[in-house]
């Protein structure tokens, strides 16, 4: 028997978004809007109603610690519980979207595909889509670390209530979140208006889309990079430094940041896992998430990964297309990650 | 080693085909008839030669069940538990206020059922005590004497006197998530699956710990074989029975492990009557396996996805098996 197909599986968006952000409306977008789909909505209140042809099921979020000795490595209970439920209807779900309260890590959520195994057999996270409030998030960011986190974690991020700020405002907030996390898709939204297909079904484009933007102040753009290491022990690290850049300022969140590692020359592979390893190992905590596509010596395949803090995801996608350029490219989001040090190793697990 | 089993003693041959017409969650028997529980909603009722009979139960998906002989006793994602009978009668016992999932459900040996919802464990016997555990119960489990009910919870479990309503519940602790609780039939040891994957047990009398470990899945299927002398579980790739011949359990000992294969066991069922277990695997095969010298017979041969579901008659002469897909059969080994 083999495993069931990637595309077998059924698609879990997680819906996350600090509190009065627009989260609510944008669900009930989803649920009213003649989507002609099946889908199964987790949402943080008691007691199940179903819309139409779609499942809405009340659950308390439970975060669960797991007993493996690692220190970051936790899983909601609650998804568990009624993933394994909602499997066993025979009339199966187009997708499953899980919302989270506004105070939520988004990481034991992610977490619980890559833990447990037979809802990972049945199901795969498709996205993080996260609503930022235009008008409050940058205060947001400053005072709470739970926002920041929920806008590192997103593979989507929708810009809501745009009506609300000027256009000097909006340009603001969208370079703080540039700031913290390069890769995500960016939507302005008012009320949570976005065609659906922008936020649901994101998966099969997603890695490669990701991994192939060149973050322009992180590299390319001739700004030196390093600079930054050199002085940013004089200052306290709620500062966070703008320039100019081509019309959108740039800003480097002092806490969090991205590194991106590209590669034209096939890795080694036991050398490769044996790095990641071991700096998720050390370095898991701070590391919210982790992407990559690898080409390895003597491989004609793929390898794609993810990763949530210490946890590692991964699997052969498919064979290399012919023409297709075979370059290895990993991002790490997180909190003061030691990027030399992380540059450096990987260098040198080039075959 | 192969999974074929092509050399393997065979009663696949006695084997009757039962269209389920759905994936197979549970199996149970009444008397000699065979209760193809599925997914969502229905339970198909087979007996020897009769056409089966389709009954449908509930709105939503099937939960969990538990069968005494009598009756099969249901929870759903539709927030009622319902008893159903070996003619396919069904009677609603409860309805959750707030229409919850009712996720596990468990019968005293005096006919008393407990289910819960949530944070919250109900028990229906002369009158409804309710108990509100610490977190999302995992998993019931009556203890076989003295109307006492085991409530499995994040970070341990909680013994609970449902006719005692002023007494505290006893609290076992042990760090961790714990999903399913079972009960060894002389009411010694509670053993709980986790989350992670493993089995925590605890010795009553003294609350001993027992930790069962070196499975590659969460275990989501064990049974006591007859007399309570093992407990067999799924989760790994060879059947492991942990011994509980002793007051000790399996404190301190090895695991028997038996019919290796490259899939792993999904289901596991024991005998009533006799130290054999039936183990259903990954890839759809089912075997049954001697403990004493682990001698293997053939029931079913390798499918197309997992076997979800087995069950034996009281007598120990049917087996019903039921797959992911929806295969389904019972084997007469009379």
């Amino acid at each position: 028997m083999s495993a069931p197909l990637s595309s077998d599986k059924i698609p879990v968006t997680v819906l996350t978004g600090y509190l009065g952000a627009g989260k609510t409306t944008l669900l009930n977008r989803i649920l009213s809007e003649p989507h002609g789909k099946k889908y199964a909505v987790i949402v943080n209140e008691f007691g199940e109603i179903g819309i139409d042809n779609d499942l809405v099921v009340g659950v308390d979020e439970e975060v669960f610690e797991m007993n493996n000795g690692c220190i970051c490595c936790t899983v909601r209970g609650d998804l568990v519980r009624i993933l394994d439920g909602l499997m066993r209807r025979k009339r199966k779900f187009d997708a499953i979207i899980v919302e989270t309260t506004g105070l939520a890590d988004p990481a034991p959520v992610a977490q619980t595909f890559f833990i447990d195994e037979n809802v990972g057999r049945k199901t795969k996270l498709d996205a993080v889509v996260t609503v930022a409030d235009a008008k409050w998030l940058n205060d947001r960011l400053k005072d709470a670390p739970e926002a920041k986190n929920q806008i590192a974690f997103a593979d989507v991020i929708l810009i809501n209530k745009t009506d609300l700020v000027s256009p000097e405002e909006l340009h603001e907030v969208e370079a703080r979140i540039r700031g913290i996390n390069p890769y995500a898709k960016v939507h302005k939204t008012q009320r949570a208006q976005i065609p659906l297909s922008e936020v649901l079904g994101r998966n099969a484009f997603d890695l490669d889309r990701i991994l192939n933007i060149e973050p322009e102040f992180l590299e390319g753009d001739g700004h030196d990079h390093h600079h930054d290491h050199g002085h940013d022990h004089n200052h306290d690290h709620d500062h966070q430094q703008g320039h100019h850049r081509g019309g959108l300022k740039h800003y480097h969140d002092e806490e969090m940041q991205s590194v991106s590692l590209r590669s034209d020359k096939p890795l080694d592979p036991d050398k490769f896992f044996q790095w990641v390893q071991d700096l998720v190992q050390k370095e898991g905590p701070n590391i919210l998430r982790c992407k990559g596509i690898l080409a390895f010596k003597d491989d004609d395949a793929r390898f794609v990964f993810q990763g949530v803090h210490m946890i590692l995801d991964g699997d052969h996608q498919r064979l290399w297309n012919k023409g297709e350029k075979r370059d290895s490219r990993i991002i790490f989001i997180g909190r003061n990650l030691p990027e030399e040090k992380i540059r450096q190793e990987f260098e040198s697990c080039i075959a | 080693m192969t999974d074929t089993r092509n050399n393997t003693v065979s009663v696949v041959d006695r084997s009757h085909p039962v269209t389920a017409g759905g994936a197979v969650v549970a199996a149970h028997f009444l008397e000699r008839t065979a209760v193809f529980v599925l997914g969502e909603g229905a339970m198909v009722f087979a007996a020897a030669q009769d056409e089966p009979r389709r009954v449908a139960v509930h709105e939503g998906a099937i939960l969990a069940t538990a069968a005494d002989g009598d009756r099969v006793v249901s929870g759903g994602d539709d927030g009622t538990v319902i008893a159903t009978n070996a003619q396919g009668d069904t009677r609603t016992l409860a309805t959750d206020p707030k229409h919850r999932w009712i996720d596990h459900v468990a019968l005293a040996p005096d006919g008393a059922v407990a289910w819960s919802a949530g944070k919250t464990a109900f028990v229906q016997a002369k009158e409804l005590r309710e108990f509100e555990a610490p977190s999302t119960v995992g998993g019931l489990a009556f203890l076989p004497k003295g109307f006492r009910l085991a409530v499995a919870h994040y970070d341990g479990a909680s013994l609970w006197f449902p006719n005692a309503p002023q007494a505290a519940p006893e609290k076992l602790e042990w760090k961790g998530s714990h999903l399913g609780a079972t009960v060894s039939p002389d009411g010694r040891f509670l053993v709980t699956t986790m989350q992670e994957p493993m089995l925590h047990g605890w010795r009553l009398a003294d609350r001993q710990h027992m930790r069962m470990s070196g499975y590659a899945a969460r275990i989501t299927s064990l049974g006591w074989t007859i007399g309570g002398r093992w407990l067999a579980t799924s989760g790994s790739t060879q059947l492991i029975l942990w011994p509980f011949q002793t007051k000790d359990g399996p404190m301190d000992k090895q695991p028997r492990l038996l019919a290796p294969s490259e899939h792993r066991i999904e289901v596991v069922a024991c005998h009533p009557r006799q130290d054999i277990v039936a183990a259903g695997y990954g890839d759809g095969m089912v075997l049954l396996v001697r403990i004493d010298d682990g001698a293997e017979i053939l029931a079913k041969k390798p499918g197309e996805t997992p076997v979800t579901a087995l069950a034996w008659s009281a007598d120990g002469k049917l087996l019903a098996f039921g797959t992911e897909s929806g295969e389904a059969g019972l084997i007469d080994l009379a």
